[in-house]
């Protein structure tokens, strides 16, 4: 394995640890864009150049931006008295290990069925272009309506009530 | 013809000089040489236009307003950069006790790297782009949104209110503009059919009798680099639209709290934005480094690039202190009620543009629709604005 | 190219322990934002896999793994905006964005 892969890796899982350990939500929100930017190198190292710089406009100029409003919104900043975990802790850690286990024994115990090294592929954005009015173009307009969907949701559901007369 | 040689290698004197640097060393280093001394040219001369940039704003803003501006550093206070080099250097660091001190001290780092991986796709001359890369544009503007971040992260690690605002407020700013910066750049695209900057302007190297096929000169392209431009002077946080930054209004914005090196990265990292931008516009609408005129093209590439890129700063410099200062509101009701919608139908027109194929037709349609749309909205939008007579007082 | 050298099972991996990462987060924490944050990993993870098994697939041409990430990054932007304006607009009834305090429901 290369060592750009270990870097990158440890790089986005740094990240992400971080972005569920921290106790301060700001700290929390900045460590994840850094497991978006490691995915989104991840993403450079396997070949998908548009997925990458998708990644990185989408995720991290948008996503990462949502999150930090919203806490400075909600007044994350404060923190609460009894602890930033919840009761229950323990039980949610022993079921995402027995994820991380199940799923990493069926990665290992599959390691001769999957392929080692193929070629890289020459993906233009040209290629991509004609696939999504092409063959994707149904996807295409149906992710289209859902954002449509979810932006006048979203407006919707944050907007300010009028208050309603009594009566 | 020697004449003809000197100029084709004067235009490419920068790709020869590295190719002669490069080759002192064995071939397998060769590429990674290649663009470390790419890189290394950038670095050293975006700066340094930096430097030169900020002694013209000043003394193009003080001939503005009636005033000179600096003249005591050097032969008309052409060395002012220096003094404030030194300046900035050599003050005291100081960072707020209750300042967040790890995500203060990363802002301005990440601001700085960001802007700087922009000009990694611009094409500076013939064959003078650091990395071709067939999405192109797609990097660039992903690199500008991750600017948007470490606006934050400065103004909120600061403790402060007025900078919490500022930031605030500049990301609000950011993110609508951003939309639009994209749509009119979609526009560009969609003629020439490849996200890639050096076809971009290859599409536009063309000559016509002596007039270049430039974007900026089609009816969709007028529209859209006017977009551009007011979508970039928002992105970079310029006047009209510096309100997060506005002296008057908020100290200094979101760089309230910083001094001495970090408040000159922000200000390094603010011109540099500006130049990634007006490069990208140029590169997008002005036909990048092609020359204007086809039997001016002796000149070389990169002289025209600088040139057109320096004329965009010099028109930020003269927006900046021609129009007053737009309020927030007024600032987001323009981006979402005006300049989005005749994008979106600049977008609509391009299309039409390519459907109706070459002629006279193209022309006349497309102008009436984009000139017709810019009336009705604009009118709509001033119905009710009362204005007296104009009043000038000049000085004596 | 490096990632030559890098075998599936190594994507697959980071895929899984980011996966469970964000399982866990969302199920640890007390904030609700950290619960999308978490959310937003996990889509992340899902992802990587993707572009992993696109990249190592028989047939990249197809772009089918490239596509799928992509719509998936579109939707995973549109979620995480709705799920937010949820998160304020629970705010501005009840005060607080602790999920432990929003159970009026409970009977």
């Amino acid at each position: 394995m290369s060592p750009i892969f270990y870097l990158l890796a440890a790089i986005t899982l740094a990240g992400g640890l971080a972005a569920v350990l921290l106790k301060h939500l700001v700290h929390c929100a900045l460590a994840v864009t850094v497991a978006f930017a490691g995915l989104a190198l991840l993403f450079l190292e396997l070949d998908a150049q548009f997925a990458g710089f998708a990644q990185i406009l989408v995720y991290i100029g948008a996503v990462a931006i949502l999150i930090v409003f919203a806490i400075l919104l909600t007044r994350g900043a404060d923190l609460p008295k009894a602890g930033v975990f919840s009761k229950t802790w323990f039980l949610g850690l022993l079921i995402a290990a027995a994820v991380f286990a199940v799923l990493g024994w069926a990665v290992l115990a599959s390691v001769s069925a999957i392929p080692q090294q193929t070629a890289i592929p020459s993906v233009t954005v040209h290629d991509i272009g004609v696939a999504l009015v092409g063959r994707y173009v149904l996807p295409l307009e149906i992710v289209a309506l859902l954002l449509t969907a979810a932006t006048i949701g979203a407006v919707i559901v944050a907007m300010h009530e009028k208050a309603r007369p009594r009566g | 013809m020697s004449a003809n040689s000197f100029f084709v290698n004067l235009d490419q004197i920068f790709v020869l000089l590295r190719n002669w640097l490069v080759g002192f060393l064995p071939s397998a280093l060769r590429p990674a040489a290649g663009v470390l001394l790419g890189v290394i040219a950038i670095v050293c001369v975006f700066p340094g236009l930096f430097a030169l940039t900020t002694v013209f704003e000043r003394k193009g803003l003080g001939r503005m307003q009636n005033r000179l501006g600096p003249n005591r550093v050097g032969p008309y206070g052409l060395f002012q950069p220096v003094a404030d080099g030194i300046k900035s250097l050599t003050k005291e660091d100081i960072v707020p006790l209750s300042a967040n001190a790890a995500v203060h001290f990363l802002a301005p780092l990440a601001l700085v790297v960001t802007v700087f991986m922009g000009f990694a796709v611009l094409p500076m001359g013939r064959n003078m782009v650091l990395v071709d890369m067939d999405a192109g544009l797609l990097f660039f503007f992903a690199m500008g949104a991750a600017t948007e971040l470490s606006v934050f992260m400065a103004g909120w690690s600061s403790r402060n209110k007025y900078s919490l605002l500022g930031a605030m407020r500049a990301v609000a700013q950011m993110i609508s503009y951003e939309v639009v910066l994209l749509l009119s750049s979609v526009a560009v695209v969609m003629i020439t059919g490849s996200l890639s900057l050096p076809k971009i302007v290859a599409a536009q190297d063309q000559y016509s009798g002596i007039f270049p096929h430039w974007y900026i000169f089609t009816p969709w392209g007028l529209a859209g680099f006017v977009m551009y431009a007011i979508a970039a002077t928002a992105e970079t946080n310029r006047s009209p639209f510096d309100l997060p930054e506005g002296e008057s209004e908020l100290v200094a914005g979101y760089h309230t709290e910083y001094s001495g090196f970090k408040f000159a990265l922000f200000f390094l990292g603010e011109y540099l934005a500006m130049f990634s931008i007006s490069g990208l516009g140029t590169t997008l609408f002005l036909g990048g480094w092609s020359a204007p005129l086809s039997f001016l093209q002796f000149i070389p590439s990169w002289i025209w690039f600088f040139g057109k890129v320096m004329t965009s700063i010099f028109v930020f410099i003269w927006v900046r202190g021609t129009l007053p200062r737009l309020r927030q509101d007024q600032l987001m009701n323009f981006a979402w009620k005006f300049v989005l919608p005749y994008t979106l139908l600049n977008l609509m027109v391009t299309a039409l543009w390519r459907f109706m194929g070459e002629g006279w037709q193209r022309w006349v349609v497309c102008t009436i629709i984009l000139a017709g749309a810019y009336i009705v909205m604009g009118r709509l939008g001033m119905r009710g604005e009362h204005f007296g007579r104009r009043s000038y007082r000049h000085a004596e | 190219m490096s990632s030559m050298t890098t075998p599936l099972a190594g994507y697959l991996l980071v895929a899984a322990l980011l996966f469970a990462i964000g399982l866990g987060g969302a199920l640890v924490r007390r904030n609700a934002i950290l619960v999308l944050i978490g959310i937003e990993l996990m889509l992340n993870a899902a992802n990587l896999n993707l572009i992993a098994f696109w990249r190592y697939g028989p047939h990249p041409e197809a772009l089918t793994g490239m596509m799928f990430a992509i719509f998936s990054i579109a939707v995973a932007a549109a979620e995480a905006a709705v799920g937010l304006g949820l998160v304020i607009a629970v705010y501005r009834h009840t005060n607080t964005t602790e999920l432990d305090k929003i159970d009026r429901m409970k009977g």
